[in-house]
């Protein structure tokens, strides 16, 4: 290999790939703002942004601009420098994770004047990358906790607080749910991971079924959304840790969060979902399906858990801080322990053993919503706490 | 945000604190999204776990029972549309009834019907409101966009009726100003018969949720003795167990010749005042059913009963009460004998439920603190007058 072909390789290509990659997660931040409030507003009865640009598409632009020329204000007690450090703080990991998510696989293309370049839909493919992927995100926390305390409000300061709480507990979980499907592909590389899930024969959603499910739940408690939203909860706490933030320090965290939750989406279908894989990687049958490229099956899955996220926010009200303790601590880490083991019982088994999981795991999972459900029709339609509206509805009918 | 911080004991009921440390004081308000105005409450937590809790009100006092009596007996009416904003028609009403119980007046029957349609589309409106905004406090958004679509409906026909949406000042003393407008009534209905199906939505989205009734059963407990001693009417004392609703047991206008319920709760917390006001909502339309069947068989007839001129009640006093949607609203009129009131003392339901949120909040968490406040549910501008 000659000089310039591992200038190329090594400094040329990737620096081209982390500004695309810095640029586009930006702009899918802000997209993703706008697609969530038309979203909302399609739930809730109403239009939601429609005047900036076609359907209202440039609102997240206009938005952008207009928080970028917005006076930033700094309390006057607040700590400077660490108020000034703490959006950084949020932003830097947010994006940095975005290196090792795999969008899809392997390519060649012919460039002009370069020749061939083998080149993948991803920034890079480490050995460790999930773990490097957890340290990061864990970066991020200290960068709403030191906002919430420099900014010299008790409502920032309770919301840092609670952050810091619910991002630890929640992390136990999560953590747990990523190890069993590591277990399940015997890899720390999402690329292998993802690989994985073909010569498996399957996407690990089926032995995963309660891994998937505790990842996501606590997906979303680490992103911060309703019904977990309680570090910014705006009832209780007006803005919870950014309430001292304005202008574009304040558009930072905001454009993070949403970020953070394309991440979590991201590795969701990494880990679970096949990543680029079609569904059903192995049946012949379904090769028409490779039609649609790899990259657009990855971001048509991560937009499905987008879409969950928004519908999240369209139907729940918030915990309370002590019931999302609970549920942190009591309900999810004792199943996810559970989980682990059984996992890690039929991965020992290999493919047979990971199948065998798989089914017992949705064979119970659907028995028990078809006897919840029966349960459910069977009972008189109000519950017995409701004497009052019994009685209503009874004489109304 | 004020530096003092009360050392732990100094509160009667205050628990030891972890590590002995100091409680803080947290200004919950007035400029607050989840206080419904401009109220203020200076709390202690422990943690987040409220010591104590204390309203501070007054940023809306406007004196207006002073500027009543600078006003004669008719153009008191507008004022009291700005006592509880979101309810007009039952705050033009309970004044009404005072000032006719010291004149001795007799409504005409259709203006005792149609009295009674706006005060229970008022009564729908509001609790409309408030159920939008209850369900916001605890993060629930889109119960918000469901409910204002339908109060919307009403807006339009208190528009179409008298030409305000907010304050209508659509009453006078001795019966109504205007008569229904052609085609009003069968507008009515139709929202009325559709209402029904809207709320089950409502239902749909909050009644069995699991994360609204972890964040409301069991919350803000208020027993009907604490309400009793209190003075605390409307949905919070029904919730309590009992069946006070003035239009039953001070009856006013028709309504003895109606057919409906009282709801009633048994738990007395947050989730009880909840189901009982969503129970109101259907009783108020059924109610509504009734007066359009009434109405439609008798469509004409007079609308306001033999009033003077000049509206001077003899020198006396009278009280009478509404079944507002916050509770039992008021009037104590001392007349003079000349054309203005000599005093008109207002029984506010907001201010006198909101004196039980100290007790209510204590012990819970800053959280509960938004719930309780929103299912008291009151309206600053009754509160401070």
């Amino acid at each position: 290999m000659d000089i310039s072909a591992s200038v190329l390789t090594y400094f040329l290509i990737p620096a081209v790939k982390a500004v695309v990659v810095v640029i586009l997660v930006a702009t899918a931040a802000g997209v993703l703002t706008y697609i969530e409030r038309r979203t909302l507003a399609f739930l809730q009865v109403r239009k939601g942004p429609n005047r900036v640009g076609p359907e209202g598409i440039l609102q997240f632009v206009a938005d952008v601009v207009k928080l970028l020329t917005k006076e930033d204000v700094v309390p006057a007690k607040a700590q400077h420098f660490i108020h000034f450090l703490a959006p950084v703080l949020v932003m830097v990991p947010g994006l940095a994770v975005f290196a090792v998510l795999p969008w899809g696989p392997e390519f060649t293309m012919r460039i002009p004047g370069l020749g061939k370049i083998t080149t993948a839909w991803y920034a890079t493919d480490l050995n460790v990358s999930l773990l490097l992927l957890l340290a990061i995100t864990t970066v991020g926390i200290y960068g709403i906790i030191l906002g919430g305390w420099a900014s010299n409000s008790k409502y920032a300061l309770i919301g840092g607080l609670r952050s810091a709480a619910q991002l630890i507990s929640y992390e136990v979980p999560m953590g747990f749910a990523v190890v069993s499907a590591i277990l399940m592909a015997r890899s720390l590389s999402l690329v292998e991971i993802v690989e994985a899930q073909r010569t498996h024969h399957m996407w690990f959603i089926l032995p995963g079924l309660v891994s998937f499910f505790l990842y996501f739940v606590s997906g979303v408690a680490e992103t911060n959304r309703i019904p977990f939203d309680l570090p910014e909860a705006e009832s209780e706490l007006v803005a919870g840790f950014h309430t001292e933030y304005s202008g574009f320090r304040w558009a930072i965290f905001f454009l993070t969060e949403y970020a953070n939750m394309i991440t979590i989406s991201a590795v969701a279908t990494a880990l679970f979902f096949g990543g680029w894989l079609r569904p059903f990687p192995n049946v012949a049958a379904l090769a028409f399906l490779d039609v649609i490229p790899g990259v657009l099956w990855y971001v048509l899955k991560v937009s499905c858990f987008l879409f969950v996220y928004i519908w999240f926010r369209g139907t729940f009200p918030r915990y309370r801080f002590d019931q999302l303790m609970a549920l942190g601590w009591k309900t999810l880490i004792p199943i996810s322990l559970t989980n682990l083991v059984l996992v890690a019982l039929a991965a020992l088994g290999g493919f047979r053993g990971l199948r065998i999981l798989g089914i017992v795991l949705w064979g119970a999972a659907i028995g028990a919503f078809l006897i919840v459900t029966r349960l459910r029709a069977a009972k008189p339609p109000a519950a017995k706490t409701a004497p009052a509206s019994v009685r209503a509805r009874a004489a109304e009918a | 945000m004020s530096e003092t911080v009360g050392t732990a004991g100094s509160v009667p009921e205050t628990r030891d604190t972890m590590l002995g440390l100091r409680e803080m004081e947290l200004n919950f308000g007035p400029q607050h999204p989840s206080t419904h105005g401009v109220l203020r409450i200076v709390l202690k937590v422990d943690g987040e776990r409220i010591v104590s809790a204390r309203p501070d009100i007054g940023y809306l006092h406007r004196g207006t029972e002073k500027l009543f009596e600078t006003e004669t007996y008719p153009m008191v009416i507008p004022h009291t549309d700005r006592l509880d904003y979101v309810a007009a028609a039952t705050n033009n009403h309970a004044y009404c009834l005072t000032v006719e119980k010291l004149l001795g007046l007799e409504i005409p029957k259709r203006a005792q019907y149609i009295r009674i349609v706006l005060d229970e589309m008022q009564r729908i409106s509001s609790h409309l409101l408030w159920l939008a905004t209850a369900a916001i406090d605890l993060g629930a958004i889109t119960p918000f966009f469901y409910t204002f679509r339908e109060r919307e409906v009403i807006l339009d026909l208190f528009e179409d009726y008298c030409g305000a949406r907010l304050t209508l000042n659509c009453m006078r003393v001795g019966g109504l100003q205007e008569d229904l407008t052609p085609g009003w009534l069968e507008k009515l209905r139709a929202f009325t018969e559709d209402l029904g199906s809207k709320i089950d939505e409502y239902e749909d989205l909050l009644t069995e949720n699991r994360i609204w009734k972890m964040r409301t059963v069991g919350v803000g407990i208020l027993t009907t003795e604490r309400c009793i001693a209190w003075g605390v009417t409307g949905p919070p004392l029904r919730a309590a167990g009992l069946a006070w609703d003035v239009r039953r047991a001070l009856p006013y206008e028709c309504y003895p010749e109606l057919d409906f319920e009282i709801p009633t709760g048994k738990n007395a917390d947050t989730y009880d005042r909840y189901l009982v006001r969503i129970a109101e909502l259907r009783q108020s339309r059924r109610i509504l059913l009734q007066c359009c069947d009434w109405l439609a068989a008798n469509p004409t007839g007079e609308i306001r009963g033999k009033v003077p001129r000049v509206i001077k009640p003899p020198a006396g006093d009278a009280y009478a009460s509404v079944e507002s949607p916050k509770g039992e609203l008021g009037f104590y009129l001392v007349s003079n004998g000349g054309n203005k009131p000599y005093r008109l003392r207002v029984r506010p339901p907001s201010f006198i439920n909101l004196q039980a949120l100290p007790e209510m909040a204590r012990g819970h968490m800053v959280s509960d603190l938004v719930a309780i406040i929103g299912t008291i549910d009151i309206v600053l501008g009754e509160v401070d007058r």
